[in-house]
């Protein structure tokens, strides 16, 4: 079956989840029962039942402070909850290590880019991939063990490098970068193991608004070639235009979830989220509608006023 | 390089006129200093009356020499003793002064010779109720700096921080007055009491260090050499200037704190603007550590240099003794590390200093000046380590140019134990290591005690590694 | 001053087993720092077990090669004792353990209570534990002259020690070398820059960083043997300063460069025994003394070592560019 088939019955199949916190999804990827986490006795997450629907773009909302990052760090094995079990593609994963996680096809990224600074970008690339006979001390020593694979790792992430408009930079050091392309390169990294579900942390902070429509560009091209996404946002103009399905956090809690429209509409979510700012609009078009075209120029805008900066 | 490197092991060298003679070479190579004098402390204990002298003679490599026969002349006239199976020869006195010790080199065994002629007939300051020691390495004669003896290479021989002198301090003068019990004391007690005494000096001492890392993030290896320069400075202010002993801790003090003041004008806020990592600043703080040893011994000798001379009156509680010296260096210490604490709790300036601990750009964001902070917690913090050095001192009798460097590790340990940044946590951790330095001799052999407080160290960061009063941390 | 023999002393350090063994150790703290970014402070320790596992195996009746591979085991175990329960800790606690397990090393090692073993204090003479070395040198007993230096063919400093130590050396620089262009180095590299980071990507960053720091401390192990078959096993010899030193020798030549530690140590002990030489040949015994010129010789390192910080981070051969990008 084609991507977009599967991807459009998956968005199809949404329409008859309940709106209700925990509604169980007709195909789940990730299902994560009773996971709480408590900092100094304040529960910084504390998820009675949630299910990501796979195939499909999720964005999982909520003020600061909701416990969506901990949520995060808990799901991909960064942070150890007190208590609760999660299953990922049939695979239990509470108690694993992050590394494995990672391996099992669940790969995140970070609010806080960790591009990896002294190492060029597509050394970053290769990092990224999987099974690589060379990363083993003993085969590292002799090179045509590893070479093959190499080739084709370099291949892939210079395919990936293309897709992501970084393939002028590779030679460069990752640390020289704008903030912009280091969310990009992160993700295209992230990318080169070929993930089920990719988990994206805040992937617009600290981005220049002008660069946002490309990458939610580069986000739903994610769905439609088949991958699953999580991501966490607090800004609701970007959720609105790229989610399938939309969680919201408040407290640690998932306190509502649904499609996009309806759940900005619920008073609840309303009043724990939003508060007293809803008047504003909800989803500002404008600013995302012009985006499309003045991509590579505001980049270069914003390239330049990093670099003074 | 070895062929040019034998004269310095052969020469020794006179500072300023003092008839102290820089026994160098023989606390750099090889020789057991404490376990020899400690053991032969047992033919010889000394009392308020009684002062011990220990020589040793040893041929590196090959064993103790027996048989050498030593002349002791002093105050109280002239004695004589040859060494036993262990290379040692005790002599107890009864007259405090200067003692010239001289090895008949004819009763060394044949072949051989002492390898610093020079040194001997050496002057050795004796004071009632305390024990001193002169080791006196031999050689085969001729062999001197050749390849197949245990010949030290270039760096043994001649390191500054060579711990062969590393660890001297600790064990000749490291213990402290508290833990040799007298008469009519309980051993646990009396170890229990050195170990808490022990313990508040290295928490005032270590105090600084925590607090520079609490603000700056910095290991401070050179925090050693800050102690060493309160204990030298207050040294130099007593014995060669003649100033009282409160004089001499003030001067000390404020000498700590003015080089705090320089290290950071000079070094580390320039290396912080330029945004130098923590590590390199590290890193730097080890270079600064090298050339302070290398200073000191430059500057004062590997001899020990004691604060005080003569032996202050033990004073009897229930079943400890503790001397005036000691009671007077812990209520100082007392009292500082309360008025630290009442400062950083109570005060406007501690709580500014807590807010740059705890996160630096939020209050530089709520109008705290940060660089203007950390400069007053450079200055604070050599204040405090020279003090603590000068307290020390006064505890463990001497000082000595890596006294501070030998107690690094320990401080780390306290700090470390107590919780990274969190200054109540230093104190508890410091008594902590204290106790356990001090009780761990009831069990292990004494040159192992330093020893066992890393240990203890290495375990609690494995079953508790946010110190045992730190919070544990927020990941990500 | 005699010149020509101030640089045949010069010439005759940097090419000795004191520079082998350190450029030995700084190459295994180039894999721990350079690479993967760990604080290891406790060089020396390792440098002393294998000075240890060496010199005590071969007086119970080991082998050369097993004495070898006992040195190596030593560094080995040590390195997994220290690494299992503190690698998955903050950095900076590494920097602590290691620190005070060396020191633990030493205390240990010089302690009465180990006399039978390690001869405590006094350590353990050359000869005692050299034979089976000397025993394999291919060459016969004499003393050769090479250019302005002339060595035994065999004994303790001698130039089969130094022909050993320097085929050491460029078989650990071929190491490095392939490695740092391998996969398996981008990972440690990767580790070095974030290790969150590289954990995210499915890589199992606490065995990577096992196998650095126990890769790092075999060759520290291996500068011990190189350091005490020129002269003994003595504790205090390998203490803290070593570390120190061979930190200052790592950064001197340049971190994460493949030569930058040989570097760093050639050019360390010619300068130590060049300005030592000069003030020696310069200055009056009256005005400074042996000793003294010492010191001011170990004064100039340290403050080498900030000055390097300071002007000169990347070292000799590191590049500039790729440590502006840390800084920022």
């Amino acid at each position: 079956m084609p991507a977009e088939d599967v991807v459009t019955r998956a968005r199809r199949d949404l329409h008859q989840v309940p709106r209700t916190p925990g509604a169980p999804k007709p195909d789940a990827l990730l299902v994560a029962d009773g996971v709480r986490r408590s900092f100094g006795g304040v529960n910084a997450v504390d998820v009675e039942h949630l299910e990501v629907q796979r195939h499909v773009i999720t964005a999982l909302i909520g003020p600061n402070g909701a416990g969506k990052t901990t949520f995060f760090n808990l799901m991909t094995g960064f942070d150890k909850p007190d208590t609760g079990t999660w299953v990922f593609d049939g695979t239990p994963l509470a108690g694993v290590p992050a590394s494995r996680v990672a391996k099992s096809g669940m790969v995140r990224t970070f609010q806080l880019t960790k591009a990896l600074a002294r190492m060029t970008v597509l050394e970053n690339m290769r990092l990224g991939a999987r099974e690589q006979p060379g990363e083993n001390l003993f085969t590292a020593l002799v090179k045509p063990l590893w070479a093959p694979r190499e080739r084709e790792v370099t291949e892939k992430a210079m395919a990936l490098l293309e897709r992501f408009k970084l393939d002028t930079k590779k030679d460069d050091f990752a640390g020289s970068l704008s903030g912009g392309q280091r969310k990009l390169l992160e993700m295209a990294r992230a990318l080169m193991s070929d993930p089920a579900l990719v988990m994206l942390d805040e992937p617009m902070a600290g981005v220049n608004p002008a660069l946002t429509q490309s990458l939610l560009g580069h986000i739903t091209d994610l769905r439609d070639s088949g991958t699953t996404v999580l991501f966490v946002e607090h800004d609701m103009h970007m959720v609105r235009h790229i989610s399938d399905w939309v969680v919201v956090m408040a407290q640690g809690q998932v306190v509502a979830e649904g499609p996009p429209g309806e759940v900005m509409a619920d008073q609840a979510v309303i009043d724990a989220y939003l508060g007293a700012h809803h008047d504003t609009d909800l989803g500002d078009d404008a600013l995302l509608t012009e985006g499309g075209t003045i991509d590579a120029e505001a980049e270069a805008e914003a390239d330049a006023e990093e670099t003074k900066a | 390089m070895r062929a040019e490197a034998s004269p310095d092991r052969t020469v020794a060298v006179r500072r300023g006129g003092a008839a102290l003679l820089l026994l160098l070479l023989l606390a750099l190579t090889t020789t057991v200093v404490a376990p020899a004098a400690r053991a032969a402390a047992a033919t010889c204990t000394p009392d308020e009356a009684t002062a011990c002298l220990h020589v040793t003679v040893t041929q590196p490599g090959t064993g103790p020499v027996a048989g050498a026969r030593v002349t002791v002349e002093g105050p109280g006239g002239e004695t004589e003793a040859t060494t036993d199976a262990s290379g040692r020869a005790s002599v107890a006195l009864d007259a405090p002064g200067d003692h010239t010790v001289t090895v008949d080199e004819s009763t060394l065994p044949a072949g051989t010779v002492l390898r610093d002629p020079a040194a001997n007939a050496v002057t050795i300051p004796v004071a009632l109720g305390r024990a001193a020691g002169r080791i006196f390495p031999v050689v085969a004669a001729g062999a001197e700096g050749g390849d197949s003896g245990p010949a030290p290479s270039p760096t043994d021989g001649t390191s500054p921080g060579d711990d062969s002198t590393g660890t001297a301090p600790a064990d000749e003068t490291g213990e402290g007055t508290e833990s040799s019990a007298g008469p009519g004391t309980n051993r646990v007690a009396q170890l229990v009491l050195a170990g808490l005494v022990f313990g508040v000096l290295l928490a005032l001492a270590s105090l600084g260090a925590n607090l520079i890392y609490g603000t700056t993030g910095l290991s401070n290896f050179a925090h050693g050499e800050l102690v060493t320069l309160g204990g030298m400075t207050a040294f130099m202010a007593v014995q060669w200037w003649d100033l009282p002993l409160w004089l001499g801790i003030v001067v000390a003090t404020l000498v700590g704190a003015a080089v705090g003041w320089l290290l950071n004008r000079l070094v580390f806020a320039p290396l912080r603007r330029r945004g130098v990592g923590i590590t390199q600043q590290m890193i730097v703080t080890i270079g600064l550590a090298l050339a302070g040893l290398s200073l000191f011994l430059f500057f004062f000798g590997a001899q020990p240099a004691p604060v005080v001379s003569g032996i202050s009156q033990r004073i009897q509680l229930g079943p400890v003794q503790i001397s005036g010296q000691s009671l007077l260096s812990v209520a100082v210490a007392l009292v500082v590390l309360g008025a630290v604490a009442l400062t950083l709790s109570r005060t406007r300036l501690g709580r500014a200093t807590r807010a740059v601990s705890d996160n630096p750009a939020l209050a530089a964001a709520t109008g705290i000046k940060v660089e203007t902070i950390i400069g007053g917690v450079w200055v604070v913090s050599a204040a405090l380590a020279s003090l603590g050095g000068v307290l020390l001192a006064l505890y463990l009798n001497s000082t000595r140019f890596n006294f501070g460097s030998t107690l690094l590790l320990l401080m780390f340990a306290a700090i470390t134990l107590g919780g990274l940044g969190s200054p109540l946590g230093a104190v508890v951790g410091a008594v902590v290591i204290g106790l356990v330095v001090e009780l761990s001799t009831l069990v292990l052999p004494s040159d192992m005690r330093y020893a066992s407080a890393l240990v203890i160290l290495i375990l609690v960061l494995l079953i508790r590694p946010q110190g045992i009063l730190g919070r544990a941390e927020r990941i990500g | 001053m005699d010149f020509g023999q101030l640089f045949t002393n010069v010439l005759n350090e940097m090419t000795g087993p004191t520079a082998i063994a350190y450029a030995l150790a700084a190459i295994g703290l180039n894999i721990h720092f350079g690479l993967t970014g760990l604080i290891n402070m406790g060089q020396a320790g390792f440098m002393l077990l294998g000075a240890y596992g060496f010199a005590v195996s071969t007086i119970a009746g080991a082998p050369l090669w097993l004495a070898f591979l006992v040195a190596v085991g030593a560094a080995v175990l040590f390195a997994l004792l220290l690494g299992i329960p503190t690698l998955k800790l903050r950095g900076d606690y590494l920097a602590i353990v290691t620190i005070a397990a060396a020191e633990i090393v030493r205390m240990v090692g010089r302690s009465t209570a180990l006399t039978e073993l390690t001869g405590g204090a006094e350590g353990l003479t050359g000869n005692s534990f050299k034979s089976t070395f000397q025993d394999a040198s291919p060459f016969p007993d004499d003393r050769w002259a090479l250019g302005p230096i002339t060595l035994a063919t065999n004994a303790s400093n001698s130039w089969w020690l130094r022909i050993v130590g320097w085929v050491l050396v460029a078989l650990a620089c071929l190491l490095v070398w392939r490695l740092v262009r391998s996969p398996w180095g981008r990972v440690l590299r990767g580790i070095r820059e974030d290790e969150d980071a590289v954990r995210a990507l499915g890589k199992n960053v606490y065995s990577y960083k096992l196998q650095a720091l126990v890769l790092g401390g075999v060759f520290g192990a291996l500068g011990g043997v190189v350091f005490v078959l020129a002269s003994s096993v003595q504790a205090d010899s390998l203490g803290r300063p070593v570390t120190f030193n061979t930190w200052t020798i790592l950064l001197l030549g340049g971190a994460a460069t493949v030569l930058g530690p040989v570097l760093g140590s050639l050019l360390f002990w010619a300068a130590l025994v060049f300005v030592r030489g000069f003030l020696r040949g310069a200055v009056p015994t009256e005005v400074l003394s042996v000793q003294q010129v010492e010191q001011i010789g170990w004064v100039l390192v340290g403050l080498t070592l900030v000055l390097l910080i300071v002007f000169r981070p990347q070292g000799i051969l590191g590049d500039k560019k790729e440590l502006a990008i840390n800084a920022r």
